[in-house]
Formats: C-alpha cells, structure tokens, sequence
C-alpha cells in the first residue's frame, strides 16, 4: 500500500493505455511519454504493461506501507526517500514507512513512478489508464488528493532484478528547451497552401502554456489555406473540414492561427483540418516539453517513422536483457 | 515520399504517423457517403484485419489504429483497397438503428450563462448563439429555428470528440438543412448535455469541457454515465450508438427539473424504439417517413 501524502500538481494512474474504443470516442489514455514509463517498469521487474504514476511539474510525496522496489524515470528532478537524494532512472531499495518526495523539475515536465507489482486499480474496458475527463479508469477516474491509499499488485519480481541498477545514458531520455519534432504529413494536409506547408517544417514554432494531456497549442506562425468553396457541413472557415476523425499526435490549425498537437488523451475527433502526425517516438518527447520551449517539425517518410519504432523497441529489449538476462 | 493513396473509388487514404490510416471517402455531407462508410468500416471489422487494433468511422471518412509492431501499416492499404473494390456503389442502403427520445428545454439558463461569458470568441458578439443561428438560417426568431431542429429526427453519423458524442445529420431533404460554423475560437467551458449544433449536425455534450459548437439548449437526460449507472448504462456507460435516430422533444422548465429528480433517482426511463432506416425510403417521402420512424417510439 502506498499512502498519498501530497498529491503534486497533476499526478494520475496511468499505463499503456485503452486500445480498441477509439471509434466510440475513447482516446486510449496511458502514459504520455511512454518510453520514460516502459523503463521505470523494466527496472522494478514489471511487465511494462504495469500501471505507474505519472506527474506534472511536481511530484507527490508518497509513503510506502510494504517494502519493495521503486524507479523515478523521465523529467529531470530532486527526489528523495527519507530526505536522502536517490538518482532518477535507477532502482532503488524501498522500505515500509519510508516517504518519497519530489522538489520541481528542472528539465522536462512528466515523471513516471514504477512500484514493484505494478499499482492495483481496476482494469476499466481492458486498461488501469485514468481519463480524467469523462471520470473513467485509473483511481476512481481522477487525479490523486491527499489521503488517497494505493493499493499495488503482487510482487513480481524475478530474483535476478537488482536493486541500484541504472539505466546507461545513451538508454535515457533528456528533455531540453528545444527539439526536432518527426511528422508524417498526410490527412488534409493538401488544404494547406504550399507556402504554408513550407512554413510548418521549416519554422519553429513555440509550446504555449495551454499543453495539458488532451492537446498541446504551439504558437509562431499563422498558416494559410488553399482557396476553395467550403464543402456542404463543413463550416465557414477555410480550416473548417466535415468532422472526422483526429489521430493521436495529429496537428491542427484553427484558423490557421496556432498549432493544436493532440496528445494522449485527444478528443478523437473534430471539424479542424489535420495536417500531418507527430511519430509515436517524438510524442514522448513532446511530452515532455514545456512553454516557452520550442520545437521545429520535420517531415519524415513511413520509412523513417517505422524504423525509429523498431530501433526504440529494441532498445527497452537490451535494457530488459541488460536487468535480467534469462528473460 | 509519395503521401496520398488514391483507391479507385476516388477515396484519399494516408498515413496518421506510424499507428493510424485515414481513409477520406468524400468531403461534403451526404447520407450516401456515411452509409457507404458504414458498410467499407463494418466490411473491414469483419475482416478482423491482423494489426488493425481501432476501426473509426466518422461521417464521411474513416480511421484505423494499427499496432506497427504487428503488422506494418503499409501492407494494410491494399487490403482496404480491395475492400472498397468489393463494396461498390450498390452497398446496400439501410442500417438496423433505434430510435431514442431525449427530453431538450431550448434556450435553457446554464448554456446561457456559459454563452455569455464566451462572447469574445464568437461571430456575433451581440446576440445569443440561437439568435444568431436562426438569422443566418433566415428566420425571424429563435422559437421558429427551434421549430425547425425540433420537429424532424437526426441520425448519429460520428461518434468522436468524447465518449458519449454523437454527432447528428437531420432527416430532412437539402434544401431545408440548418447550418451554422463553429465559434471562431473554441470555448474552453460548456455544461454537460448541453445541446450543440456546428456545421450541420447537433449534439449533446456528454460532459462539461471545450466546445465549438453553438449553444441552444440542454438535455435533461445524459448520454455518458460513468459512475451512477442505471437503465440504458447498466449494459454501457454511453447511450448513443453511431446509426441512431433522436428525436429532440422540447420541454419547459417545469418537465426538465421533473426529469432531472428522476434521472438522480436513477428511475428515468428513455423512450427507446428499435427501427431499420433506409435511406432510399427517407429520399422517396422525408416527412411521411420520418413519421413512420417516430411512431416506433413506446
């Protein structure tokens, strides 16, 4: 059991997400940067499957009632167990009673803490996943208060995990106040005029403060759209299409005045024009950005976007072979 | 990099990052092109496609969520291809559907309240949404726009934005159809069953949260209830299902808190019909057999 001393800013259950609902409106959920989350679960010996928490900005301060492993990974913050500083991405050693605190990020914005057993709350339509909008999943579909108790699973672990196992550098992640954002351009994109997709992979273009799970708003550059008389249902605007169906990561552009990158909670749908899709890679590191950070969009074909998964993929299977070779 | 796929039935398919096909079969509203995405989405559920985790169908296009892990997403296009090679433009014109009545008091306090505050994102800062509504669909005044959404059915053509949005053509032939763009910048608050209507279509909104849609009533009955379940969400926390016809019955204020006493009571009972819709027979009599659909109400 763990008990919610201070909750953090926004700290929610959060695993690999909610697959299959999409089409009823049911954004998967999970972890937004989910290569941070599948390695805080490799250390503590979890399927990375496991439920973990994540945070925002500030993280919560937890004492833990049953001894077992923990892993801080993703942004870069001050934690501590019982005052004394640990190291992020590293599995460490914790003891019933203990209290494990956070002081503010100094880089990135998420952190995903992984409990050995994995944090126990019910499966909702096949995930643990907290959408907080429409008050489903994780624990009792909201964010944590004080005094919340959590429960976690069984303890897993195979003998050969190992407590003080960090994760090499090349293996981590590291936020910083600019990067290069992959897109496959696609969707309506061909409303776009060819100056304006010009525009989107050449320029930079700022994260503004409204960045949360559902969507993050960049600003830099009012894009234009091709002349063209409106389809029937559409809407007025030239960015207006007929409804359909948004992606995760896709880009919008109402009005063509900011940017709108759905995240892991996106509306799964809307009236806006789509332009081109942020790769799974670069969505966990847009995760972690923040305003006033900026980020340049690169255009990329299926090509690259499937190989940078592959290489990903094979990364956290070394890092798994790395902890506990016989798996 | 070649970015568009054309299948032979003109339909645009491209690439949603490395986990999503988007598949454009027309881009203005027509009942034709959602039955015809009906049956090329049912086709590809069937299917059962390897790979393919999410089957998305919205009015007139469709998405698909693929695990790359599993299958490549470049070897699903042709099977898509092949699939709207097979449903050619004889696909059959009718869908099994329901019909429910919800229970809306137009004009109501709360969308008002939340409207107002929004002034500065809209087209028309002077006036209401449903003022605004009716003068652009040239009527003289609200209760007359209210009329003419409220007399004649709508039928779920997408089920995106949230759990629980449906979102609504009207059975009505072309020449009567509402319209009405979204606000200019989204709102960032709207109260839960609020009834919306943007583009052509309407909808309750199933939660409180961002919207674009003009405000001009509410729903006393909800469409999405997550932690109180009683009737229609004992067997789904979601009442609509894509296919749908609503009836949006108007009430006053009086009938609406009734309602809302019985809906926290967990005792309110939804009129529920189950009917075929066939669209050919819409197009041969509008109003003649949008009163057949309406008569399967209990």
């Amino acid at each position: 059991m763990i008990r919610v001393v201070q909750p953090g800013l926004y700290s929610t259950v959060q695993d690999r997400g909610r697959i299959g609902y999409y089409g009823v409106g049911f954004p998967p959920s999970g972890s937004m940067d989910q290569y941070s989350s599948d390695v805080s679960n490799i250390l503590v010996g979890n399927p990375i499957g496991a439920a973990v928490l994540e945070t925002t900005f500030v993280g919560p301060t937890l004492e833990f009632e049953r001894d077992g492993c923990v892993a801080v990974t993703g942004a870069t913050a001050d934690i501590t167990i019982d005052g004394t500083e640990i190291p992020l991405w590293t599995a460490v050693q914790v003891k019933k009673g203990q209290v494990l605190a956070f002081r503010a990020v100094s880089a990135g914005v998420r952190n995903y803490i992984a409990i050995s057993g994995g944090i126990d709350v019910q499966s909702v339509m096949g995930s643990r996943s907290t959408y907080v909008a429409s008050q489903l999943g994780g624990f009792e579909g909201r964010v944590l208060k004080p005094g919340d108790v959590l429960e976690a699973c069984a303890d897993g672990r195979s003998s050969a995990s190992k407590f003080g196992f960090e994760v090499p550098d090349h293996l981590r992640l590291f936020p910083s106040a600019h990067h290069n954002i992959r897109i496959v351009p696609g969707l309506c994109n061909y409303l776009l005029d060819e100056e304006s997709q010009n525009l989107l992979t050449s320029e930079p273009f700022t994260v503004s403060t409204e960045a949360n799970r559902t969507g993050y708003r960049l600003t830099g550059h009012q894009l234009s759209f091709v002349e063209r008389e409106q389809p029937f249902g559409a809407g007025s605007d030239p960015s207006n299409v007929v409804n359909l169906g948004y992606p995760v990561g896709s880009l919008q552009a109402p009005s063509g005045s900011e940017l709108i990158c759905l995240m892991r909670d996106a509306v799964t749908g809307g009236g806006y024009a789509t332009l081109g899709t942020v790769i799974s890679v670069d969505l966990d590191i847009l995760a972690q950005m923040k305003f006033p950070e900026t980020v340049a969009f690169e255009a990329v074909s299926m090509d690259v976007a499937l190989g940078l998964r592959a290489d990903r993929r094979e990364k956290v299977r070394g890092l798994v072979q790395m902890i506990d070779p016989v798996k | 990099m070649s970015t568009y796929t054309k299948f032979l039935d003109g339909a645009l398919a491209s690439f949603g990052g490395d986990e999503y096909i988007f598949v454009e079969v027309a881009t203005d509203m027509d009942l034709e092109a959602t039955l015809r995405v009906i049956a090329l989405t049912d086709a590809i559920g069937a299917a059962d496609i390897s790979g393919v985790t999410d089957v998305c169908p919205a009015h007139v296009s469709y998405m698909l969520r693929v695990d790359p892990d599993v299958r490549d997403p470049r070897d699903i296009l042709p099977i898509l291809e092949e699939i709207h090679k097979q449903k050619t433009q004889d696909s059959k014109l009718t869908i099994d559907s329901r019909i429910i009545e919800m229970p809306i008091l137009y004009q109501d306090p709360w969308s008002h309240e939340v409207l107002m505050r929004f002034r500065d994102r809209h087209q028309d800062p002077t006036s209401t949404d449903l003022e605004y509504s009716a003068r652009i669909n040239g009527f003289t005044s609200p209760s007359e726009f209210i009329d003419a959404h409220s007399s004649r059915l709508h039928i779920a053509t997408f089920m995106g934005f949230m759990p629980g949005n449906a979102e609504c053509y009207q059975l009505v032939s072309s020449e009567f159809q509402l319209q009405a763009p979204k606000y200019v910048r989204p709102r960032t608050d709207t109260p839960d069953r609020a009834l919306g209507f943007g583009g052509a279509f309407s909808t309750i909104y199933p939660v409180q949260g961002a919207g674009g849609f003009q405000l001009i009533g509410r729903s006393a009955a909800p469409v999405y209830e997550a932690k109180k379940p009683f009737g229609p969400f004992e067997v789904d926390i979601v009442l609509p299902k894509g296919g749908d016809i609503f009836r949006y019955r108007p009430i006053d204020m009086a009938e609406y808190e009734d309602i809302r006493t019985q809906v926290d009571s967990g005792t309110y009972i939804y009129r529920i019909g189950m009917v075929e819709f066939d669209l050919s027979k819409f197009r041969e009599n509008p109003i003649g057999y949008s009163q057949t659909l309406m008569a399967a109400l209990p």
